[in-house]
């Protein structure tokens, strides 16, 4: 694998796409009015938003005149800079062991196999790993996720459909503390950002993990759907207010959608993109790297 | 009004200028044109959607109406909501019928768009037309997804046929053979979710639809698709020629563009909706709806029209007086709250407001309860205490309490929410009337 890797080869077809929209512009060689509005459209077509994407041509526009850029080729690596910038305005997490995860997002995100992908890596760095299948909610999702530990070769604690959320957090927490595990990661269900009563019960899983495991570091993450436009600014805010988020999931990076809403999810709200989910398979989880990524969109 | 927010406040304040002038300048609708792109944009229209849509509303708006209105910026909303509605087309919630059963519908999708879920509810609504549909598990790929679908079958008292992980094309096709044999007049196939670029995967989809000649094909796509949402439609359409879409997820507070999206590139009818995540949560889909609700104005024609009919344009100004000279009483509060009530359910009434989820507020929040509490105990208040609430001490809280069969925090807790509202009153005199008059509900 070469050097960008899967990220690479999951953007492949976002970068086809979106490449030759900027190639047109970028060959053209003047920048005219024309060359601007067609750099807007390749930014908004990956999701990027229109205010998000208005701020950053601004940025954009007065770099050129301060530098006194006139060709559009040093207009795409400012180009590149700025978005690169923005996407790494905020540390990452550095991991600290015992480490407990807890995994969120809306429905359909893929939150579960997002968290079969994480058990497989902590797993191959030699870490011991425990599920908590908390998501109660969702009809097999227990299921699902015993899969996923089995394939990773990992320890799962579940109890029946419609139980307890916190229940099995707690008694996943037992066992992690009992058997001195090193990650624990805890699946929840999916819920959409404006139901107060799911936002609650996030709320008290993260009150009984800060009370049952206080020493080990805890670290929320929330899991995106690539696919998903401007709805996942205002996921993570929500989210965020609920539990603090301290890092993003992108999944479904496999896809043609872009997941530019990352960017405006990044001006805003200054929350780090941690790892992309570029496939199915149980090893499609990379590190995010904010150069590969712009790199993959722009080209 | 202010409350409203969103494009509506926008248009108005590019307009703002225009009833003194009593003339369109080519500025004022590049402006709103602008507005109105951004609008689209953030809902997540694809942005060529977004450029034709530009193109044909501006033709509209420069012509005698908006210069003739004396509201043009509302002028200017009516006509990109009625262009909106027109596009997404009439309420199509019915589906086909095979003259000779069983009837086929087919499922398909991207993964996590919600088909699994919108199977149960389908099969719901056809069992309560009368019908006996069959679930055919044909989603081999995610774990557990079998299982899923038993589950949502049982939860809707319908049968689920399943052969396991075997080729997903055969299971389909026994399961018309059962349903056939067994007397089920709907057979809904559950297929797994797929990416569109997913040659092998397609084609797996084509030869279940070859075998099959499913009735409809519906694509069930997440209401909060952004600007992919177009590729997507496209590909799933040309592949399978779909005969309408379904639209998952709107009980979110997403605005949803990629209906109108997906409208135009496919042409197809959106059949029906997911509200939520019991069975019963489907809903046909109304364009209307749809459109106020890409800009971002929530329901406000149905607000508006149940404002005015509950408040008068005199109370209104006299309400606007009292804030801005900030001598609002306890009675007036109660004047509020009276209104609220005529009004109609809070819940209902919340769901229309838009960007109500922005400001966190939820119908949990808004308890009609405590509303009719409150009511109860500024009744049982003499006329000089609600001038004056300053003067209502302990005995007078304790006698209020006792009359209005609540207790004394319940009387504190209004005063002191009543205070909390004459200095958002103040607040606002400041800055203008920003917040809304939800806002001291919560």
């Amino acid at each position: 694998m070469g050097l960008f890797s899967k990220i690479k080869e999951g953007l492949k077809k976002t970068k086809e796409a979106l490449a030759y929209k900027l190639n047109k512009v970028f060959t053209g060689g003047v920048l005219n009015d024309d060359f601007y509005d067609e750099l807007e459209y390749a930014l908004i077509t990956s999701d990027m938003g229109a205010q998000a994407a208005d701020e950053l041509m601004e940025s954009l526009r007065a770099v050129i005149d301060e530098k006194h850029i006139r060709d559009t080729e040093s207009v795409k690596t400012e180009l590149k800079r700025l978005m690169t910038e923005m996407l790494e305005a905020f540390e990452k997490p550095e991991y600290e062991y015992p480490l407990i995860i807890t995994v969120t997002g809306v429905n359909g995100v893929g939150k579960t196999t997002a968290i079969g992908k994480l058990a497989k890596k902590f797993r191959s760095e030699g870490k011991d790993v425990l599920i908590a299948a908390a998501d109660t909610f969702r009809a097999a999702a227990a299921d699902q996720l015993t899969v996923w530990a089995e394939r990773a070769g990992v320890r799962i604690v579940k109890h029946a459909e419609g139980a307890d959320p916190g229940a099995v957090v707690y008694d996943a927490i037992m066992s992690f503390k009992a058997r001195g595990n090193d990650v624990l990661l805890i699946d929840t269900a999916g819920r959409l950002h404006n139901k107060k009563n799911l936002m609650d019960e996030l709320g008290k899983i993260s009150r009984i993990v800060e009370r049952e495991a206080p020493d080990a570091m805890k670290l929320n993450y929330i899991v995106l759907d690539a696919t998903t436009g401007q709805n996942a600014v205002s996921q993570v805010e929500v989210f965020d207010e609920a539990i603090d988020i301290d890092g993003i999931i992108l999944t479904k990076l496999d896809g043609t959608a872009k997941g530019g809403v990352v960017l405006a999810i990044a001006s805003e709200l200054q929350v780090p993109v941690v790892y992309v989910g570029v496939g199915e398979g149980i090893d499609d989880l990379e590190d995010f790297s904010a150069e590969d990524f712009v790199e993959g969109i722009v080209g | 009004m202010g409350l409203f927010g969103g494009l509506s406040e926008k248009l108005n304040h590019v307009f703002s200028k225009i009833t003194s002038r009593g003339k369109l300048t080519d500025l004022e609708i590049r402006q709103a044109m602008r507005e109105i792109r951004v609008a689209l944009l953030e809902a997540d229209v694809s942005f060529p959607v977004v450029k034709d849509f530009i193109a044909r509303v501006s033709e509209e708006a420069s012509g005698e109406k908006i210069l003739n209105s004396l509201t043009p910026g509302q002028q200017v909303v009516k006509i990109v909501n009625d262009e909106l509605v027109r596009l997404m087309g009439g309420t199509a919630a019915k589906l086909e019928v095979s003259p000779k059963p069983p009837t086929v519908i087919m499922m398909c999708g991207l993964q996590g768009a919600g088909k699994t879920t919108m199977c149960g509810k389908l099969a719901y609504l056809l069992k309560k037309q009368g019908k006996k549909p069959l679930l055919a598990a044909c989603d081999v790929y995610r774990p557990a997804a079998i299982n899923q679908l038993k589950v949502v079958g049982k939860n809707v008292n319908t049968e689920v046929y399943e052969r396991g992980t075997q080729n997903p094309v055969k299971t389909a096709v026994e399961a018309v053979a059962e349903a056939k044999s067994k007397g089920y007049d709907t057979v809904i196939i559950d297929t797994a979710g797929r990416l569109h670029i997913n040659d092998e995967l397609m084609t797996e989809l084509q030869n279940i639809k070859k075998e099959l000649s499913p009735s409809e094909i519906l694509l069930t796509v997440d209401s909060m698709t952004g600007q992919d949402a177009v590729t997507v439609a496209t590909a799933f359409n040309e592949r399978l020629d779909i005969t309408g879409v379904i639209l998952t997820k709107l009980d979110g507070d997403t605005r949803g563009g990629a209906a109108l999206s997906i409208r135009a590139v496919t042409g197809k009818p959106i059949k029906f909706c997911g509200v939520g995540e019991k069975p019963t949560d489907i809903e046909p889909f109304y364009p209307d709806r749809m459109a106020s609700r890409i800009l971002g104005m929530g329901d406000v024609l149905t607000l508006i029209e149940k404002a005015e009919s509950a408040v008068s344009e005199q109370e209104m100004k006299a309400l606007e007086k009292k804030m801005r000279e900030n001598s609002f009483t306890l009675d007036d509060f109660l004047t509020q709250f009276e209104n609220l009530g005529k009004m109609g359910n809070i819940a209902d009434l919340l769901a229309m407001v838009p960007g109500a989820s922005k400001l966190k507020i939820s119908a949990d929040d808004i308890d009609e309860k405590r509303i009719s509490r409150f009511k109860a105990i500024i009744k049982s208040m003499t006329m000089q205490e609600r001038e004056r609430p300053e003067i209502i001490k302990s005995s007078r809280r304790k006698r209020i309490a006792a009359g209005s069969g609540t207790t004394i925090q319940d009387v504190n807790q209004l005063l002191k929410q009543f205070e909390q509202t004459k200095d958002m009153m103040k607040a606002m005199n400041g800055k203008g009337r920003k917040a809304g008059m939800f806002g001291r509900f919560r």
